[in-house]
């Protein structure tokens, strides 16, 4: 994050935007239940309608976190003006980062969705397609996860207010597991998991509830998406569940993306 | 001479999602009382064509971050209804006590962060926490006795990842629950508190007179019930959700109304299941009640944040008493087999009764989804009761008469999130081609 510039005395001022999302991701802020009440203290929350009346749409802000895909058109314009009057703009979560969950259809017909949207003229203008918000603005941070992680962001928020960058490793899920000590759901159970190919930050829940990782922190940098497709089919998969696999939340990220079409059909 | 007014919140904050509300009242006449919702709609249903039911947990999910246990509960009860499976007694018990972690962190979220500010004039609970640190604290606390229930359950607090189909990925040790204790006594201690804290609160006065509906079995409606009751008119099998009830189109917002046939509109939550179902309260919660001053039936919306409480009360009541009984599920996963099948399930979310239905193919794929959150079914309900409240806001300031109003919307605990994912099916039926929906 900018840290060139520091905020003088004042505490910096956050805002909370959310667009097309579960608000799983804010309500992680809400969930920090033992810093939340010092959080307040040491940032000053200009504008987070979930939490509260008091609203500042157009900030200015100092950070903004941003949660959820643009679905809709007046989504794309208020994104272009929460970027205009925010320093910062942090994406939080697999919606956000990746167009999440309701990026599912992208992958469906358009024409067939086409017709399906004029047959309620009253409608929402939907765009064609879910997307990231780094699709459209430029984004100075990201955490990613479907939930994101409640340690992650706090390791933001403390390094927000220091002037430094956020310590968020990229390694796999599969380095967490080892830290765990869970123990491997593919050698000992021969089930799926894209753990090798997923970023980490969970703490690698889902081996430790022993079953494979589905992918919500989405690709890691440089996944080797191919060699985890191989092993899933000498696994006994069908080309249609692992295009499966790849496709959930972080379905339209471009690694995750480019592996699910290689299964289609 | 017009005397038209008009009250309006183009953004409801303090809700979980995106809605706003407009109120045009001509003297002693509405003339317009709607709640609208325009977040965007993610299609879930659409997409969950196509996906096997073994996925169906983990992507229902993601439509609500703050009751992701109700969607899946809802999930599993429709699918293993549809695969004529009935799970354990140790398996219902396990997921009984998941669902009471999410009854408190949500239920706390909303009396404390929520709903709280409105009675005693803040902003935000973060602005109440200077005048009453203690308050907000102790809310904070019983949250995260809720949230720390769930994590052990199901590995994190939003969207935990252990709900299968057939059971849990991982049943927890006795010691691991036995941990939990500690923060569960101090959280029943505070529920109590809360409960008389909230019965203090002063609360408008407004009956309106209620269809209540809610899942009904022989605990206290939660995870499990096979039949809907419906006040006045008697109970009825889940699987009759139809017949009973109708979806409607309205133009003007992205979810569509529930109504029963007959266009009648109904009340589900908190309030319809302490009405309904007081005397299956757990002791200590039947206590509270009867200290609470609430007089049954209540048809106060106002006082339903005492209802939470006492449902707080019975929710960390109840999970101490499973965790003493505990025995961990063996095994804590049954594989299920694929079948073209189709079935529905309902549970209560901390807002009301949410419906599921799937129909799968003989590969196990998801055919068709169809889901129906407590929201869209309050929705009318809620509008109703703006209109019931139209002659007193005579008596405010346009402030105080447009926050009163949002008051009213936000004692319904409205989720907005919850409500708005099905347009797909408005089309659907719009079009009455089902193959020409995405
Ligand atoms: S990333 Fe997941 S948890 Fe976060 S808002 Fe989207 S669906 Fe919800
Ligand atoms: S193991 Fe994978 S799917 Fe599970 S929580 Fe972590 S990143 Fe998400």
């Amino acid at each position: 994050m900018d840290s060139s510039n520091p905020v003088h005395a004042r505490r910096p001022r956050l805002g909370v935007f959310k667009l097309a999302s579960c608000d799983g991701c804010q309500l992680t802020l809400l969930d920090c239940e033992d810093e939340l009440l010092a959080v307040a203290q040491a940032v000053d929350i200009v504008h987070f309608p979930e939490a509260s009346s008091s609203l500042m749409p157009e900030g200015p802000f100092d950070v903004v976190l941003v949660e959820g895909s643009l679905s809709t058109s007046e989504q794309l314009e208020q994104l272009h003006r929460i970027r205009k009057n925010a320093r910062a703009l942090v994406t939080i979560g697999a919606c956000a980062t990746a167009g999440g969950i309701q990026a599912l259809r992208n992958f469906a017909d358009h024409a067939e969705f086409a017709r399906a949207v004029y047959a309620r003229p009253d409608m929402l203008p939907i765009l064609a397609k879910s997307t990231p918000v780094a699709e459209h603005v430029s984004v100075d941070f990201e955490l990613r996860g479907c939930p994101i992680d409640k340690r992650q962001l706090i390791e933001l928020i403390a390094a927000m207010l220091v002037g430094r960058a956020p310590v968020i490793p990229n390694e796999s899920v599969c380095m967490e597991c080892k830290r765990r000590g869970a123990v491997c759901v593919v050698v000992t159970k021969n089930q799926a998991c894209l753990g090798p190919v997923t970023h980490a930050g969970c703490g690698a829940i889902c081996p430790a509830f022993a079953r494979g990782c589905y992918g919500c922190f989405g690709p890691r940098e440089r996944p080797n998406t191919r060699a985890l497709a191989q092993h899933m089919r000498a696994q006994g998969l069908t080309g249609r569940e692992i295009a499966r696999s790849f496709r959930l939340f972080t379905a339209y990220a471009p690694e995750f993306r480019e592996e699910s079409e290689r299964h289609e059909s | 001479m017009s005397r038209e007014r008009t009250y309006k919140v183009d953004l409801l904050t303090r809700v979980e999602g995106e809605g706003r509300f407009h109120l045009v009242v001509d003297g002693e006449d509405v003339k317009e009382a709607h709640l609208s919702i325009f977040e965007a709609p993610r299609f879930f249903e659409a997409f969950m064509r196509g996906r096997s039911f073994q996925e169906a947990p983990d992507i229902v999910a993601r439509i609500c971050g703050i009751c992701p246990v109700a969607y899946q509960m809802s999930a599993v009860r429709a699918l293993e209804n549809a695969l004529a499976w009935v799970p354990t007694p140790e398996i219902r018990t396990l997921r009984r006590l998941l669902y009471c972690g999410e009854w408190i962190e949500s239920h706390a979220l909303h009396v404390f962060l929520l709903h709280a500010p409105d009675f005693l004039g803040y902003a935000s609970a973060m602005d109440m926490a200077r005048d009453h640190k203690a308050l907000v604290e102790r809310g904070l606390r019983m949250k995260k006795a809720g949230n720390s229930l769930i994590e052990v359950l199901g590995g994190r607090a939003i969207h935990p990842v252990s709900v299968r189909v057939g059971g849990f990925s991982r049943a927890p040790s006795p010691a691991e629950l036995g941990a939990l204790r500690p923060a569960l006594e101090q959280g029943l201690g505070d529920a109590l508190t809360t409960v008389k804290w909230a019965s203090g609160l002063r609360a408008p006065e407004l009956e309106s007179d209620y269809v209540f509906v809610t899942l009904c079995a022989q605990d206290y409606p939660l995870e499990w019930g096979d039949q809907i009751a419906i006040s006045g008119r008697g109970q009825f099998p889940v699987e009759a959700f139809d017949e009973l009830f109708e979806e409607q189109q309205v133009a003007r917002s992205n979810a569509l109304h529930c109504r029963l046939r007959d266009g009648t509109p109904y009340l589900c939550g908190p309030m319809a299941r302490l009405n309904h179902a007081h005397e299956r309260l757990h002791p200590t919660a039947l206590a509270a009640l009867a200290t609470s001053g609430l007089t049954l039936p209540l048809r106060n919306p106002y006082r339903s944040i005492v209802v939470r409480a006492i449902e707080l009360v019975h929710a960390f009541a109840e999970a101490l008493a499973i965790i003493d009984g505990y025995s961990c599920p063996q095994p804590a996963c049954f594989d299920l087999e694929a079948a073209s099948a189709s079935g529905s399930g309902a549970s209560e979310a901390p807002r009301g009764l949410l419906w599921h239905r799937y129909e799968l193919d003989a590969g196990g794929l998801v055919e068709t989804a169809r889901i129906v959150p407590p929201t869209s079914q309050n929705q009318a309900r809620i509008e109703a009761d703006l209109v019931a409240i139209a002659p007193e806001l005579l008596r405010l300031d346009h402030d105080a008469a447009t926050r009163r109003c949002e008051q009213l919307i936000r004692a319904y605990d409205p989720c907005i999130s919850c409500a708005t994912h099905f347009l797909e099916l408005t089309i659907d039926r719009a079009g009455a081609d089902r193959s020409s929906a995405i």
